[in-house]
């Protein structure tokens, strides 16, 4: 980010929700086609007012599934797009989804997580979408995610989110918990240029001879506009660097590996933390979302009672930080994760960085009700291998 | 003059096509793409959406801009694409599973929008890709490889959903019919809002063998004698309409379309003047 000094940044109120679509416009996005779903409906009640004055639009799809195919449609002719959704929707949104993974077509999906299963608690907050943003569609594949645990956040992160999206190819998801997206905040809003906004490449060669899956030197293959001078073929189906279907065993397993590894060796690029009192820590706590004001707070009651805990907050969901993990893990005593899930969906993938030799103390609440700074303590505070749920009667 | 062949909207090599002998897919292809170099349509500005299934295998033979979709859905990538960019030229070609079937909520509302794309529908009355299972358009007398006990459920008129839910242009044809198969195409991809061309077509490979008409010329036979012209269908007595269905142009009207109305809203928003 660069200062920009001779502007006066506008401080607003915003909701995380209003912040998101906000920061969906700040990052060129000019189509939205969603179905309204608690706790997400003003995100498209602030799109459906703001698209048409920039020009742009707002269309009202008659479910996800179409929310989501529209958005793709959309990206193909050139728009920056999105649609935003929880759980039940993006749940219905997973196939089309995946052939944005296919297809390599950029959007952003909003996920503002609520509780379930099913319907469950409408529309209390969870953390409980990790394992389905990252697994949710049929057939392997890689994703992007990100998690913001401000309101501020919600718009850079969103923004962060279509310059992923944008740069990749790929569908990025943004999920907030219901928490964030409710939460409102003062923020002072980036100035036009004061975040970089990333654009897909274009193809440069003659129309003729464009292949719109043949990967550059960076793994990313230019992608045309319809409309345009180059004309292209786009199919869910597995598909040669020309876009047309192809069943060669070879080349499918070049696809695969390929929509893999456009995401993995860009890894470090697109793993953004934020860490807070980790410098002298052995205590960590590994967090995300909402959780992290909680475990700001616990880290610094923590450092008041002589423990000296520090946090890392998971901005980038998937691919996971691993590595950022363990090397703080290996100065860490213990390590404790909070969530809003009963299964410790982040805890099992911190146990994949550390090891099964790492003391890892999950807390998790799951009825609806968020994680409290004490709920952290008191896992920090009670013997190693006894494992406590923070919402037990 | 030289007759359209739309050998220019394929890809080279391609042919023979993968459906099957006396599948009515390859014919209602050729009669679009003879209807896209009549009317002088280009690759650069024309986008067919297709869905999952035998029709859905269409795209791969076209050099026009082309998104292959999920089974259901075409009609809703369909939407995003021209209501982005709403001067291109947008094709969605779909079976009866994709159309009204797995998708029909997205087919009901494309035609409530009135949104400026052309469905054709090409209608085999049941699941050829998958191995002749019934669908939402067999007829109920009709044996499938699913109803071998008979069909508990009744068919969809794919032209009155259409006209019910506000389609600008229905027509129905048959490739028994080629050359006016492709004049109603024509009209359809000329018209503004939504159109929808249905193609009852012969499936002599599952609905065929299914149902005693194994051969292509008795499948062709039975769809030639069922399909008849609108102003002979309207005369007919009630009780003789079920042994047919109407062919030609059954609705044709000019209500505005989704993007004319949508540029009076941004009109509005951005603050201009709009009476």
């Amino acid at each position: 980010m660069k200062a920009v000094a001779t502007l006066e940044r506008e401080t607003r109120l915003l909701q995380g929700n209003q912040a998101i679509a906000e920061g969906a416009i700040y990052a060129g996005a000019r189509f939205y086609a969603g179905y309204p779903i608690t706790p997400s409906s003003e995100i498209a009640d602030e799109c459906a007012k703001r698209m048409p004055e920039l020009g742009g639009m707002y269309i009202q799809m008659e479910d996800e599934m179409a929310s989501i195919a529209a958005v793709v449609g959309a990206s193909l002719a050139g728009a920056k797009a999105l649609t935003a959704t929880s759980g039940p929707g993006f749940s219905l949104m997973q196939e089309n989804l995946g052939l944005a993974v296919m297809g390599e077509v950029p959007c952003v999906v909003v996920d503002v997580q609520r509780s379930g299963p099913s319907t469950g608690l409408a529309t209390k907050p969870a953390q409980s979408d990790i394992m389905q943003v990252r697994w949710g569609r049929h057939g392997d594949q890689s994703v992007i995610a990100l998690c913001p645990a401000t309101v501020r956040e919600c718009f850079t992160l969103t923004v962060q989110a279509f310059n992923f999206a944008e740069r990749f190819r790929v569908p990025v998801v943004l999920m907030p918990d219901e928490i964030v997206g409710h939460m409102r905040e003062n923020v002072a809003l980036p100035l036009p240029g004061e975040i970089e906004v990333v654009d897909r490449k274009a193809p440069a060669g003659p129309p003729a001879s464009y292949l719109p899956f043949k990967p550059d030197e960076d793994g990313i293959a230019p992608l045309a506009a319809y409309g345009s001078e180059y004309v292209f073929h786009v199919t869910s189906s597995m598909h040669g660097t020309d876009g047309y279907s192809n069943n060669d065993p070879a080349n499918a397993a070049w696809r695969v590996r390929q929509l893999h590894e456009k995401i993995e060796r860009h890894r470090d690029e697109i793993v953004l933390t934020q860490s807070y009192y980790t410098e002298d820590m052995d205590v960590l706590i590994v967090t995300l979302g909402a959780t992290t004001r909680a475990a700001r707070t616990a880290a610094l009651e923590a450092r008041a009672q002589g423990i000296k805990a520090g946090v890392l907050q998971l901005q980038t969901v998937w691919p996971f930080a691993d590595r950022e993990i363990a090397a703080l893990g290996k100065r860490a005593r213990m390590v404790v994760v909070p969530e809003m899930n009963y299964s410790g969906q982040v805890a099992g993938e911190v146990l994949k960085a550390l090891g099964p030799g790492a003391d890892i103390r999950r807390v998790n609440k799951f009825n609806g009700t968020i994680i409290t700074p004490q709920d952290i303590l008191d896992a920090m505070l009670r013997p190693a291998g006894a494992q406590t749920q923070g919402n037990q009667p | 003059m030289t007759h359209a062949t739309g050998m220019k909207y394929m890809k080279p090599g391609v042919l023979p096509h993968m459906w099957c002998a006396g599948c009515g897919i390859g014919g209602m292809m050729g009669a679009l793409l003879r209807a896209f170099e009549e009317l002088g349509y280009r690759n650069t500005d024309t986008v067919v959406v297709t869905g999952i299934g035998c029709t859905g295998k269409l795209d791969d033979y076209l050099l026009t801009n082309a998104l292959h979709t999920t089974h259901g859905r075409a009609l809703a990538y369909a939407t995003g694409i021209k209501a982005f960019k709403p001067q291109l030229k947008v094709v969605v070609v779909m079976g009866d599973g994709d159309s009204v079937t797995i998708g029909g909520n997205h087919f009901i509302h494309a035609a409530r929008r009135n949104i400026d794309l052309t469905a054709i529908v090409l209608n085999n009355l049941n699941y050829g890709m998958t191995g002749g299972q019934v669908s939402g358009t067999t007829p109920e007398w009709a044996v499938t490889s699913t109803t071998v006990h008979g069909n508990p459920e009744r068919e969809f008129d794919i032209c009155a959903l259409a006209e019910t839910a506000g389609a600008n242009f229905v027509a129905r044809s048959t490739p028994y019919l080629g050359w006016e198969m492709k004049e109603i195409m024509k009209q359809a991809l000329e018209k503004r809002g939504f159109s929808l061309v249905e193609v009852v077509s012969p499936c002599p490979t599952h609905f065929g063998r299914n149902n005693d008409m194994k051969e292509t010329a008795a499948m062709l036979r039975w769809l030639g004698g069922r399909a008849l012209p609108i102003e002979d269908y309207r005369k007919l007595p009630q009780a003789e309409r079920k042994q047919h269905f109407p062919v030609g142009t059954l609705v044709d009207r000019d209500e505005p379309d989704f993007n004319t109305r949508y540029d009076t809203i941004r009109a509005r928003a951005t603050g201009m003047n709009v009476r």
